[in-house]
C-alpha cells in the first residue's frame, strides 16, 4: 500500500443484542486504509455499511477484534477520548444532512471550530474558506430550511471539512439528492480529497458515488465480498 | 461552557414561540411571587405601624386579670395605679385606659359595647381625644368609622349609655358623639366608645383606676410592679403575626402551584426536545461532544428559560411593581370587618433579599427540571440517536 495506514481493522466482529439472542452485523472484517484514500463500502441495505462506518467513527465499539483509527484503539477509548478523536480528526456527512435547523449556514459550519476553541477571527476565515470550497459564500446568513437538498449537503460538507480533518466519513451522502446535485457534491469531495489529502470513506449503494471511488469494498451480510482498488 | 451558552441561546431563540410561552409563564411567576410577598410584607409593616400609632404605642402594662378575649374578666381587671407610674403619667409618657362593658341604644336597638376611658389630653395615640374636651350637656364620646357605620351614628348624635358601677349597680347617661375617626385598627374601633377617663372613673366609682396603660417609649420599659403585667410590642403583635403567617402559608401554596405550572411547561419542553431532537443529539456527539456535555447543553438550554424570564419580568414587572408600591393595591373586600389591622389599600414592600431569593429559587428550580429529563441523553446510544430510532 502506497499510503501510510490511518485505519487498521483486524478480525472485527460486531453483534447487537436481540432479546436473548444476538444479531451479528459484521463478521471477521480485516482492512487497512491509508492517508488520502477515496474509498467506499458498497452493499445492499442491511449489509453492515453504516455499522462499520460508525465503529470507525468511534460512535460505536467492536464486539471483538481491533479497530485502530489514527492510532486510537476504538474499543478501548473512554467517552471523552472518543469525543476528542471525533472533534479533532473526524468529519461526518449524513444522508439527511443533520444540520442545526435554527442556526445559520455560517453558524453550522462554525460549530466544529467552536468546539476546538478557535478565536472568532480565525473561525470566520476558516468558515469562509470552507464555504468557498463548496461554493456557498453567498448563503452564509440563510438557515437550512431555506436551502435546497443539494445546498444543505454542501453545507454539511463544509462543516465536515472546515477543521481539515484527517478522515471524513460519509454515510449515503447522495441518497436524498438528484443526479446533478450528487455529481456536484462528489466532484467537490474529489477536489477536497486531492487538494487537502483528506481521506474519504463512504457507505453507499448509489452507482453515481461508486463511479467516483478509487477503492471499492463490497460488503455482503456483514462480510467483505470484494476489495477492489482502481489506481487513477 | 461559553460555547454551550452560545449554542443554548441560539437553540432557545430559534425555537421561537414555544420558548416565549415558557418564558412568559415563568416571568409571570417571578412577578407574582415578588408582588404577593411584597403585599404581605407591606401589610405587616402597615398593620404594626397602625397598631403602634393607634393602640399599643411602645408597649403596654396590663392589669393582671385583663384578657382582651374574655370580656367577663373586665369587671375584675382594674386597679388603682401604683405610685411608681404617677410621674410618667403626668409627663404623658404613660396613658392609662379604663375598660368596662356597656350597652348603647342607637335608634332603640340594644348594642353591647366596650366603654374605654382615656385622658383627653393624651398625645401618645392617634385617637382624636382632644375632641373629648368639648363638654356638651352629655358625656362626650369619640368612635371609629366602623362603629359609626354599624350603628348609624353621626357627629352630634346622642344615645343612651348604660353600665354597671363597681358595686354592680346599673346606671345610665347620655353620650354625644363629638368625633368619628378613621383607622385601620379594628381593636380601637369595632363595638366601642371612647370617653374621658375622669368621667368614666366617676361613673364606675373607680377613682384613680385603670385597666391598662400604654407606654410611649420602649426604652423606658421595665417589668411592671405588682398587679401590672408588662406587654412588649412583640407580645402585642403576636396574634397579628400569627395571622400574617397563616396568610403567607396560603399564599405560598398559591404561588407554588403557579411556579409548578411554569416548571411543568419547561419540563415538558425538555422531554419533548429529547425525543424530537435525537438526530441533533447524535450530531452533537458525532461532531465531538461527549454525551455528558450534551446533557449539560440541554440543561443550560432549559435553565436559560429562567434567565430570559428574569429579563422579561424585569421589563414589565419592574414598572408594575413600582407602580403598585406607589399607588398600592386596593382590597376588593371591606377591610373594616376583617377583625385585624388591615388597610383598605395595601402598599407592597419589596426587599433586595426578596427579589434575589425569588430569582435564585426560580432559576434553581428551572435548572433542576431541565436537568432531570436531560439525564436520559447520557444513556442514549449515539448511533441510534443519529438514526432517530429511539422509542
Ligand atoms: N443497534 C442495532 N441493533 C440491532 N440491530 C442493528 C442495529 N444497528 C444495525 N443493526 C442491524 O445490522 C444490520 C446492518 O445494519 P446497517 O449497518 O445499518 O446496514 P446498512 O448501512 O448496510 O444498510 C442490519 O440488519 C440492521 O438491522
Ligand atoms: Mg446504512
Amino acid at each position: 500500500m502506497e499510503h501510510p495506514p490511518i485505519i487498521q481493522i483486524e478480525h472485527l466482529t460486531k453483534s447487537f443484542p436481540m432479546g436473548k439472542a444476538s444479531f451479528t452485523a459484521l463478521t471477521g472484517i480485516s482492512l487497512n486504509f491509508g492517508k488520502g484514500e477515496f474509498a467506499g463500502f458498497i452493499g445492499p441495505s442491511g449489509s453492515g455499511k453504516t455499522t462499520l462506518l460508525n465503529i470507525i467513527g468511534s460512535l460505536d465499539v467492536p464486539t471483538s477484534g481491533e479497530v485502530l483509527v489514527l492510532g486510537n484503539s476504538i474499543g478501548g477509548l473512554t467517552a471523552r477520548q472518543a469525543a476528542r478523536l471525533r472533534k479533532e480528526n473526524l468529519g461526518f456527512i449524513f444522508q439527511s444532512y443533520n444540520l442545526l435547523a435554527v442556526h445559520t449556514v455560517f453558524e453550522n459550519v462554525e460549530f466544529p471550530l467552536l468546539l476546538l476553541n478557535y478565536a472568532a477571527s480565525e473561525r470566520r476565515r476558516m468558515v469562509m474558506d470552507a464555504l468557498e470550497w463548496v461554493g456557498l459564500t453567498d448563503k452564509i446568513k440563510s438557515k437550512p430550511p431555506q436551502l435546497s437538498g443539494g445546498e444543505c449537503q454542501r453545507v454539511a460538507i463544509a462543516r465536515a471539512m472546515v477543521k481539515k480533518p484527517s478522515l471524513v466519513l460519509a454515510d449515503e451522502p447522495t441518497a436524498n439528492l438528484d443526479a446533478a446535485n450528487s455529481h456536484n457534491i462528489l466532484q467537490t469531495m474529489v477536489k477536497l480529497n486531492r487538494e487537502l489529502n483528506t481521506t474519504f470513506l463512504f457507505a453507499t449503494h448509489d452507482d453515481k458515488v461508486i463511479g467516483y471511488l478509487r477503492r471499492k469494498v463490497y460488503l455482503l451480510d456483514g462480510k467483505i465480498d470484494k476489495d477492489e482498488v482502481f489506481p487513477n | 461552557m461559553r460555547t454551550a451558552i452560545k449554542l443554548a441561546y441560539r437553540n432557545l431563540i430559534g425555537a421561537g414561540l414555544r420558548t416565549w410561552l415558557n418564558v412568559i409563564v415563568l416571568s409571570f411567576s417571578f412577578v407574582v411571587i415578588i408582588w404577593m410577598k411584597g403585599i404581605l410584607v407591606g401589610w405587616d409593616h402597615q398593620a404594626k405601624n397602625d397598631m403602634i400609632r393607634w393602640e399599643i404605642g411602645g408597649g403596654q402594662y396590663w392589669h393582671k386579670a385583663y384578657d382582651p378575649f374574655d370580656q367577663f374578666t373586665l369587671a375584675e381587671a382594674h386597679a388603682a395605679l401604683p405610685a411608681a407610674f404617677q410621674t410618667e403619667i403626668e409627663n404623658g409618657n404613660l396613658v392609662p385606659v379604663l375598660i368596662a362593658q356597656g350597652t348603647i341604644y342607637p335608634e332603640g336597638r340594644m348594642q353591647s359595647i366596650l366603654i374605654k376611658g382615656i385622658d383627653p389630653g393624651q398625645n401618645l395615640l392617634a385617637l382624636p381625644t382632644q375632641k373629648l374636651d368639648t363638654t356638651p350637656d352629655a358625656i362626650p364620646a369619640i368612635i371609629g368609622e366602623n362603629m359609626a357605620r354599624t350603628n348609624k351614628l353621626k357627629i352630634g348624635d346622642r344615645t343612651t349609655l348604660r353600665w354597671r358601677d363597681a358595686h354592680g349597680t346599673f346606671d345610665a347617661s347620655e353620650i354625644c358623639i363629638t368625633a368619628i375617626f378613621s383607622t385601620n385598627v379594628p381593636t380601637v374601633d369595632v363595638a366601642q366608645v371612647w370617653i374621658p377617663l375622669e368621667n368614666m372613673r366617676s361613673m364606675l366609682l373607680m377613682p384613680g383606676e385603670a385597666t391598662l396603660l400604654t407606654i410611649r417609649n420602649p426604652e423606658t420599659i421595665r417589668s411592671g410592679p405588682g398587679d401590672w403585667k408588662l406587654m412588649t410590642v412583640n407580645d402585642l403583635v403576636a396574634d397579628l403575626e400569627a395571622m400574617i403567617k397563616t396568610k403567607s402559608v396560603g399564599q405560598s401554596i398559591f404561588y407554588t402551584i403557579l411556579l409548578l405550572l411554569a416548571l411543568l411547561a419547561v419540563f415538558d419542553t425538555q422531554v419533548l426536545s429529547i425525543f424530537r431532537r435525537q438526530k441533533e443529539i447524535g450530531t452533537y456527539v458525532a461532531l465531538g461532544y461527549t454525551q455528558r456535555e450534551v446533557v449539560w447543553l440541554f440543561t443550560i438550554e432549559g435553565a436559560m428559560h429562567a434567565v430570559l424570564a428574569a429579563v422579561l419580568a424585569a421589563a414589565y414587572g419592574l414598572p408594575f411593581l413600582i407602580w403598585q408600591a406607589r399607588t398600592g393595591w386596593k382590597l376588593p373586600i371591606e377591610t373594616g370587618d376583617y377583625g385585624f389591622a388591615i388597610a383598605q389599600t395595601l402598599y407592597p414592600v419589596y426587599s433586595a433579599g426578596l427579589v434575589i431569593s425569588t430569582t435564585l429559587i426560580v432559576m434553581l428550580a428551572t435548572a433542576v427540571v431541565s436537568y432531570w429529563p436531560s439525564r436520559r441523553i447520557a444513556k442514549m446510544n449515539p448511533t441510534e440517536a443519529l438514526r432517530g430510532k429511539l422509542q
